[in-house]
């Protein structure tokens, strides 16, 4: 530990930290733009300029180590002299065009220069000007504003793990880009626009669309995957502009996936904004009366074995919760929320956790992942899995469909048979499993959706078992989901109840009526043709396509819910704009259609709904924190590890860019597949 | 002066795939030698200037391509864009076509002092070059402008390919460059007739001393 006086304030800071950080510790704020705490360090803008007494010279505090009995001054007339000129000097370049940028009101270079930049400028030479460069539909360039701080380059290389940026070039030519002209390959990329210090990288569909002065800024949970990475969602009157991550150190960082991020499009176009009910064939639009009432006439009096319900992958637990005791008290057992027929097992909640927790990915020191591809399925968790490759040490392999994931990967096998390779010991990477003191393995969707997808849970279980993942203080065996409501479901049990019908069977015409919330990744043409189906939720996507009701309901954006990511944890997304036209926060409407039939659900506002929720799984009473979990309970999940087959595994997720209703209503979307995925577009023209 | 390095301004000239020939092959095992494993990457400026002269060899025009860098990143384990830096990043790269001779003027302080602005006009009455970076119609010359080239003594200075050419002056300038297009360089160095950078008009001191033959430049290839 050295001893640093800042300003008269006296503060200890690990050696080795740099004075930057000395100055934070003592609140003392300097001025950056090529420092930045997730990223290695380049000392090139020279905005951090402090005095060390006993230098003559100001130095660039991010990159100067702190040593013991240091003095530092962060406001002497020295130092403010030297910013302001650095300012001057990054001003010469840059064009000053704050009025017709999207970055101001939100930038580092005006506000710096605020306190440090001059009224008027010396500057009588002509400016240079830099080629905009294309990094693909998400993020716009305008690189004469560009400083050159390096930050987007050091996070493509570093943290998204696509080196394709580069400073080339130097001097006054020296300019940012990927010299070839070709979009960003990374799913990360939206990220850039939020570590440009300036307005050079800035979102393309944002571009021009609001201030941030405008926006009304609320705290919201992502559901485009399972990691529930924290954001913020702005919105101005009744609209959702924009999507920001929000610092979550334990889920997220300071990270956002690019569908996550961008798919705010699709959540104004093709909306469901009233009620629909079939006639003669033909949807057509109807009051909720009427909607409610075509429902009731099939469910009266019907056997309740003969109903059933399907919740999809963006659902909130309190509409989940709503439809189970709705379906509960009309007598069905029929409940599924494995749309696409993941054999995961619900027994203890270890068996589908990501129960080493994302956070605790930094302490593993071997990975093995079984059937995923965490770079399509989980963006950011999957940042933190090359973060820690980064830190170094650490051998990591992978049995599925063999694919870049940002860090060097041993591709060991395609098919599960290669766990038991593992477990007996004869695959050579059993050898960094056991040696590994907190091996962990990472169990994806593509591993459990087949035939034998609970062979393969055991299989991976046993090995854990096995190469000693499983402690008291280190659970890593890990289930990595790719719904975002998933885990709720689970919690809330809606699954199959005793005698009941799960989602194969009920399509199969194994029900009469079938409730789908929010459900469009259930195959809708191989509902058996006499089954009526009643659509509950917001895009008019698949399954509303093949309902004979449909009753408009709210997107995550537009009601507080309740999300259990895949590790567990227990998060709440705020209400940020109403629904658009008659549609209903979901709960309420299922609370409303049940008292048609003559049944109160027990809750009459979100509060008690929540207490309910709270009472049947006492999970959900502790929001937001996660305890780091030990595996205490060693008894494996019930497939049969032997009975994994050599059938090869599949990928879960082939487009990252569209994988539900509202990513695939989004244009920012669809142009991210046209660009990523030409085939892919091709194929489905 | 921006150059902007897009492809655009460089396409057309760009070829499909570069490989290294067997005599790039002998040196870069050897240059690959020098280097711990693991630590190949340090070999990217070698390599980019084997890639430049092998093009010179190939095609009479000493630069590197986009393609020549990839199969530098490739062999040396490194992002291309990492290869894409440091050749964009040094002068002496060429990442444009050049002409069979490349004439680099030296404009700095000295050279300037000394009247490099007289062999920049030369070089473009001469060749109907315009300005800085371009090709003479012909496609024999290419001038650029480069800062001081360390041979200060013998002001202006003007490199050719690998050669300096020193104390040049107008008349100097328009006699090499008429040997040029002769295909027909004289030896490099001083073109007043000084030995070396020794004083003009001959040795002041030291007189007596007898210089051997070896002493002088050696003026050769
Ligand atoms: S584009 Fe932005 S982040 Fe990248 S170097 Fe320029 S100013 Fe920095
Ligand atoms: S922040 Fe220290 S030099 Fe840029
Ligand atoms: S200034 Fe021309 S060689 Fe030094």
């Amino acid at each position: 530990m050295a001893k640093v006086t800042v300003d008269g304030i006296e503060v200890e800071v690990p050696n080795g930290a740099s004075v930057l950080q000395a100055a934070e510790l003592a609140g003392k704020e300097i001025p950056r733009f090529c420092y930045h705490d997730r990223l290695s360090v380049a000392g090139n803008c020279r905005m951090c300029l402090v005095e060390v007494e006993k230098s003559p010279k100001p130095v660039a505090s991010c990159a100067f180590p702190v040593a013991d009995g240091m003095v530092v001054k962060t406001d002497s007339p020295m130092v403010r002299q030297a910013r302001r000129s650095v300012m001057e000097f990054l001003l010469i370049n840059h064009p000053l065009d704050c009025p017709i940028c999207d970055q101001g009101g939100e930038c580092d270079l005006q506000d710096q220069s605020m306190g440090y930049g001059m009224d008027s400028s010396r500057y009588r030479e002509s400016k240079r000007a830099v080629k905009d460069k294309n990094l693909g539909p998400l993020v716009k360039t305008v690189m004469t504003r560009c400083i050159q701080c390096t930050r987007c380059v050091r996070f493509a290389a570093e943290i998204a793990g696509v080196p394709e940026l580069g400073a080339t070039a130097r001097g006054e030519s020296m300019e940012i880009g990927t010299y070839v002209e070709r979009a960003l390959s990374s799913e990360l990329s939206g990220n850039l626009i939020d570590i440009c210090p300036v307005g050079a990288l800035t979102s393309k569909p944002y571009a021009f669309v609001a201030r941030p002065w405008e926006l009304k800024k609320i705290d919201g949970i992502d559901v485009f995957d399972a990691v529930g990475c924290n954001i913020r969602i702005d919105t101005r009157g009744p609209e959702v502009l924009r999507i920001l991550p929000r610092l979550n150190e334990d889920v997220n960082e300071e990270w956002l996936g690019d569908k996550s991020r961008f798919s705010v499009d699709g959540l104004k176009r093709r909306r469901l904004d009233r009620p629909w009910v079939r006639k003669d064939g033909k949807l057509v639009e109807a009051s909720w009366q009427e909607a409610f009432q075509a429902v009731a006439d099939q469910i009266k009096g019907r056997d309740g074995a003969r109903l059933g319900a399907i919740v999809g992958d963006l659902c909130d637990a309190e509409s989940m919760l709503a439809l189970k005791d709705l379906m509960t008290a009309l007598g069905s057992a029929n409940l599924d929320c494995r749309q696409d027929g993941a054999r995961l097992e619900a027994g203890r909640r270890d068996f589908y956790l990501f129960n080493t927790t994302i956070a605790g990915i930094e302490d593993a020191d071997a990975i093995l992942i079984i059937g995923s591809n965490p770079r399509r399925e989980a963006p950011v968790l999957n940042a933190r899995i090359r973060k820690r490759w980064l830190a170094g040490g650490i051998p990591i392999a992978a049995l599925g469909v063999p694919a870049d994931l940002t860090y060097p990967v041993q591709w060991i096998g395609q098919s599960p048979k290669a766990l038991t390779d593992l477990r007996r010991g004869t695959e050579g990477f059993a050898q960094a499993m056991r040696e590994a003191k907190r091996p962990m393995i990472i169990v994806g969707q593509g591993a459990l959706r087949r035939a034998d997808g609970a062979d393969v849970l055991a299989a991976a279980w046993a090995l854990a078992v096995a190469c000693g993942a499983m402690s008291p203080d280190w659970h890593g065996f890990n289930v990595l989901q790719l719904a975002a409501a998933r885990v709720a479901a689970l919690d809330l049990g809606f699954l199959p109840g005793a005698g009941g019908k799960d989602v194969a069977t009920m399509l199969a015409g194994g029900v009469d009526v079938l409730w789908l919330l929010g459900a469009d990744e259930v195959d809708a043409a191989a509902i058996d043709p006499k089954t009526f189906v009643v659509y509950q939720g917001h895009h008019g996507d698949r399954g509303a396509a093949r309902a004979d009701v449909v009753l408009p309901g709210a997107a995550y954006t537009e009601k507080d819910g309740t999300y259990v990511n895949t590790e567990g944890r227990v998060q709440r997304s705020e209400f940020a704009v109403f629904p658009p036209g008659d549609a209903r926060e979901d709960w309420r409407i299922l609370r409303a259609f049940a008292e048609t039939l003559g049944h109160r659900l027990p809750y009459d506002d979100l509060l008690s709904l929540r207490e309910r929720m709270a009472s049947i799984a006492p999970v959900f009473g502790r929001v937001g924190d996660l305890p780091r979990r030990g595996a205490v309970d060693l008894t494996p999940p019930a497939g049969d590890p032997e009975a994994v087959t050599d059938a090869p595994f599949q990928p879960a997720v082939v487009n990252y860019y569209q994988t539900d209703p509202i990513s695939r209503a989004s244009a920012t979307m669809a142009a991210c597949s046209a660009t990523y995925y030409p085939a892919l577009a091709e194929a489905a023209e | 002066m921006v150059d902007s390095m897009t492809r655009s301004d460089r396409d057309g000239a760009e070829p499909a795939d570069f490989t290294f020939d067997a005599e790039s092959e002998d040196k870069i095992a050897a240059i690959l030698e020098k280097y711990p494993s693991g630590r190949q990457a340090s070999a990217v400026l070698p390599l980019l200037d084997l890639a430049q002269r092998q093009m010179k060899r190939q095609s009479g025009s000493a630069w590197v391509p986009r393609a020549a860098m990839d199969a530098i990143a490739t062999r040396l384990q490194m992002p291309p864009i990492r290869v894409y830096e440091v050749a964009t990043f040094y002068f002496m790269f060429n990442t444009k076509p050049v002409g069979k001779w490349h004439l680099q003027v030296c404009t700095t302080t000295p050279c300037w002092l000394r009247g490099s602005d007289a062999v920049v006009d030369t070089c473009k009455r001469v060749t109907g070059i315009r300005q800085f970076g371009e090709t003479s119609a012909d496609g024999l010359f290419t001038m650029t402008e480069v800062e001081c080239l360390g041979a200060c003594v013998n002001a202006p200075i003007l490199q050719v390919n690998d050669d300096f050419y020193e104390d040049m002056d107008a008349a100097t300038t328009e006699k090499l460059l008429e040997a040029l297009r002769q295909n027909a360089p004289p030896p490099p160095g001083s073109m007043s007739g000084r030995q070396a950078s020794a004083p003009a008009g001959g040795p002041i001191t030291l007189t007596a001393l007898e210089f051997p033959e070896s002493a002088t430049p050696s003026g050769g290839e």
